[in-house]
């Protein structure tokens, strides 16, 4: 945000915040040990914890307010609690007019966003999103961090600047226990940014399109153009393979045949490549469609590099097991493809690769040597040279006087239901999420005993599982526009009535994917994996009524 | 360029100091820290057993109790704050047969053969743990957590009584073995307030009949237990354990000098929390992290402390 493409701070100031927006995330579960720090905040300071989910998590167990707003209502609740600020007099006048820009808009902009109206939008009393706003407006120090909740939607990145926004708004940036966080899923996701696997940008979150600068120096260091334009992201790629203008797809580490929304849709695609070459640990779903699979070393244990975490902390992986027999590390794999088509990159090492990097990211990682990352137990970019210590929270700048850089502007955005909506022939709203003992498609996750894994279910509310005559475990069918599965249903009491929950994490039994719809956004690429409209029917004889 | 608010990390003001001395060393010390932290300054070693850095004291061993002149008991130095003109001694005949006693008393009841620490303590305080006479046999499982608190049967006195049971071995991933627990609560402390906030387990029974136990002593898989093994991680006597190490020991083939330990990062969620791999034989045997790390204080979820185990698959990979 603001020309940087990490959460703003770190981990420890979340144990000194005086309130705390964990806004469709449920860290207790996907993110343990963050939630740690939150609990350090909770009952050794008094953090107070507001939790906006449409599930009454774990997470939200911990809450002193939970904010159970409707499925895709984000931005009407962000922009209702806006407009509460700026009527009340709470907006942090000084810090709008010094460090930020497009006020104004922001404000005409939600101005139509009463308490009144966000009610029934939100399904959230007035009164309560009243207490939220003046308790974040008010607060010395405040946070949102967010995860999928936020960004699994056809708008995402509108759901993103909307809680921007409110930090700017009230001068929550830029300090100590002020800042607005992603909690980035997996191990790498931050890390892969940085290097550059974004469509648009280069190594070091520079612009492929926009920064002439970059380009030259990376067509110096390369020694071949780089070409002014943007890549494809994934849901691209698969609208391209669609029409016919990919044919030929490398897959390394990714398992989009479960993890995609849309599953038979995507298989289909997977199906009719011209040719597919899959990377990976495992012979995944996916790997099963590839023409050729290379099998690779587990980087994180059996190789050496590094990653980046949700803090933005660089640090080191390294190898303490053997690959088993025929897996190779990843980047010999990818040097020797090289070498095959034509160029000899020697036989580079994580450390080799990490330097280049360094060399031409100069600002962003240039004093974060292999030793530096050693010695320091890794460390937060951005860090500029070997003497820097690396940054425990950004845009410190949009405090000083005079500003340092330009301004932070506000974004207008508006409330944008998802795509689906309930209907009598689907009248429920399918929304999925994670579990603590599980991961993603489970590649990983399923290879231990965990006493925790109980399998996929159908988690449903109790009001609704009285109405459709079905108890705890019972099979039950679940179909949307584009696909059917049956899985046992599991009553509980965290669901409100109408809206029903799965995971992704056991898609050889369950392929909660078939169900998903495949509309993403714009600009992120993320499908609206939160909200899809279902039917759900006993899939068994029901029982005779009043037994 | 300077900034318009206080833009880092509030730092408390620092207190008033206060003076006392230390086997007759004077020292000088903020006012609040502890007769621990205090003899550290001069380099005077005060042995500890419950104390863990990372959790609250709850000062329940008395191994680290020191004599305060004037004072009618001895005091617990983990806990104890300084105080002005506070004249401590940490190794006085008093204090010396005070830790040899609970020394012994530990050691008579307790299987200490996990706790390399605590047998090299029995050594320097000359403790002799078999006067109390032959350890008493192992009790029944489950005997112990249904014995009724304030309920006493009179002591068998050929026997020194101990906490020795079978170890309870209730699910895939860790194992509780009692008789080597020395109460120490720290397992309770992390699952508790200071880490993990789950209340899985705690201390039941009275006296000698005290136990960690989960509510109602129901076995692990029907209690609030996550699995998170931070209970693991700070457990001092080998009492809890995971299954690889429990099983490996019970081989005999468990080799903690033959291991290698390697710090990388786990695999899953973004949180970025640094694994430490124990390997032996080439294989994956324990997952810990550093008490020392900012970003776990030695804590891990269950998928970091047990689910590496799909690197050593043997399917498909």
């Amino acid at each position: 945000m603001f020309g940087a493409g990490g959460g703003t701070s770190s981990y420890r100031e979340v144990e000194d915040a005086d309130v705390v927006f964990l806004w469709g995330s449920n860290a207790r579960e996907a993110h343990p040990i963050w939630f740690h720090h939150l609990l350090k905040g909770i009952r050794h300071h008094g953090t107070r914890l507001y939790v906006m989910d449409p599930r009454r998590t774990t997470s939200a167990q911990w809450a002193d307010r939970w904010l159970g707003l409707r499925v895709g209502s984000d931005i009407a609740l962000a922009n209702a609690m806006a407009r509460e600020i700026i009527h009340a007099g709470l907006a942090h006048r000084d810090f709008i007019a010094r460090a930020t820009e497009g006020f104004e808009a922001y404000a005409g902009a939600v101005e139509s966003y009463t308490l009144e109206w966000a009610e029934p939008v939100t399904g959230i009393p007035a009164d309560v999103i009243r207490e939220a706003a003046h308790a974040f407006a008010k607060a010395d120090r405040a946070m949102i961090c967010w995860t999928l909740g936020i960004t699994e939607h056809h708008n995402a990145v509108e759901n993103v600047l909307a809680l921007i926004n409110l930090c700017l708004l009230c001068g929550h940036v830029g300090r100590w226990g002020s800042g607005a966080n992603p909690l980035r899923g997996q191990n790498n996701v931050q890390g892969g940014g940085d290097m550059g696997a974004i469509p648009n940008k280069l190594p070091g979150f520079q612009d492929i399109e926009l920064d002439f600068g970059a380009r030259e120096r990376f067509a110096k260091a390369w020694g071949t153009p780089i070409s002014p334009k943007a890549g494809w992201n994934l849901t691209q790629m698969f609208h391209a393979m669609e029409r016919g203008a990919l044919s030929a797809l490398y897959v390394i580490g990714e398992n989009p045949a479960q993890s995609d929304a849309d599953a038979h849709r995507i298989g289909d695609l997977l199906d009719g490549l011209e040719h597919l070459v899959v990377q990976e640990i495992f012979l995944t779903k996916t790997a099963q469609y590839a023409d050729v699979v290379l099998p690779a070393a587990a980087t994180w244990c059996e190789g050496d590099g590094t990653v980046t975490n949700s803090e933005r902390r660089v640090q080191r992986v390294k190898a303490a097991v053997k690959p088993p027999a025929g897996a190779r590390d990843e980047l010999h794999i990818i040097a020797d493809l090289a070498r095959r088509l034509g160029r000899d990159w020697g036989t580079p090492t994580g450390e080799s690769v990490w330097n280049e990097f360094r060399a031409l990211a100069p600002h962003f990682a240039g004093g974060m040597s292999y030793a530096r990352l050693e010695a320091l137990g890794g460390i937060q970019w951005p860090c500029p040279d070997e003497s820097h210590p690396g940054t425990t929270f950004l845009h410190g700048r949009l405090w000083e006087e005079p500003r340092g850089g330009k301004a932070a502007p506000f974004s207008v955005v508006h409330h944008d239901p998802p795509w689906e909506a309930r209907d009598p022939q689907f009248p429920f709203l399918l929304t999925t999420g994670r579990r603590l003992e599980s991961y993603n498609t489970g590649v990983q996750s399923s290879g231990y005993p965990s006493p925790l894994h109980r399998g996929e279910t159908l988690d449903i509310s109790p009001e609704d599982a009285a109405k459709l005559g079905i108890g705890d475990g019972d099979l039950v069918r679940v179909t949307s526009r584009r696909g059917s599965v049956e899985v046992p249903a599991r009553i509980d009491r965290a669901l409100r009535a109408n809206l029903v929950f799965m995971t992704l994490h056991f898609p050889d039994d369950v392929a909660t994917n078939l169900l998903t719809i495949d509309v993403a956004d714009p600009r992120s690429g993320t499908a609206e994996f939160k909200a899809c409209a279902v039917r759900v029917e006993p899939a068994f004889a029901p029982h005779p009524v009043g037994a | 360029m300077t900034p318009l608010v206080q833009l880092a990390r509030p730092r408390r003001a620092a207190g008033p100091m206060v003076a006392c001395t230390i086997n007759g060393q004077p020292v000088e010390v903020e006012q609040g820290t502890t007769i621990l932290a205090a003899a550290k300054t001069i380099g005077v070693r005060v042995p500890t057993l419950c104390l863990l850095e990372t959790l609250t004291p709850v000062n329940a061993c008395r191994l680290c109790v020191v004599e305060v002149k004037g004072a009618r008991v001895l005091a617990p130095a983990c806990a104890r704050a300084v105080e002005a003109c506070m004249e401590i001694a940490t190794d006085s005949p008093r204090v010396h047969l005070t830790r040899k006693l609970v020394l012994e008393m530990l050691a008579s009841s307790v299987d200490l053969s996990a706790a390399p620490d605590l047998v090299a303590l029995l050594d320097e305080y000359g403790a002799r743990p078999g006067r109390f006479g032959p350890k008493a046999p192992a009790a029944p499982a489950g005997a112990r957590h249904a014995a009724i608190a304030g309920h006493h049967e009179p002591p068998d006195v050929r026997y020194a009584a101990t906490v020795a049971e079978p170890p309870t071995v209730d699910n895939e991933l860790y194992v509780r073995d009692y008789a080597k627990c020395v109460l120490c609560y720290k397992c309770v402390e992390a699952c508790g307030t200071d880490h993990q906030n789950t209340f899985a387990i705690a201390v039941a029974g009275r006296g000698f009949d005290a136990h960690i136990s989960t509510e109602l002593a129901v076995p692990l898989p029907d209690s609030a237990c996550v699995y998170c093994g931070n209970c693991i991680a700070v457990c001092p006597t080998g009492a809890l354990v995971g299954r690889r190490e429990y099983d490996l020991r019970a081989e005999g083939n468990w080799h903690p000098e033959a291991q290698s330990a390697t710090d990388t990062i786990c695999p899953y969620c973004g949180v970025g929390c640094t694994l430490t791999l124990h390997v032996q034989d080439g294989e994956i045997v324990k997952a810990t992290s550093p008490m020392d790390n900012t970003i776990t204080m030695g804590n891990l979820c269950l998928k970091g402390r047990f689910g590496w185990r799909f690197v050593q698959s043997t399917e498909g990979r």
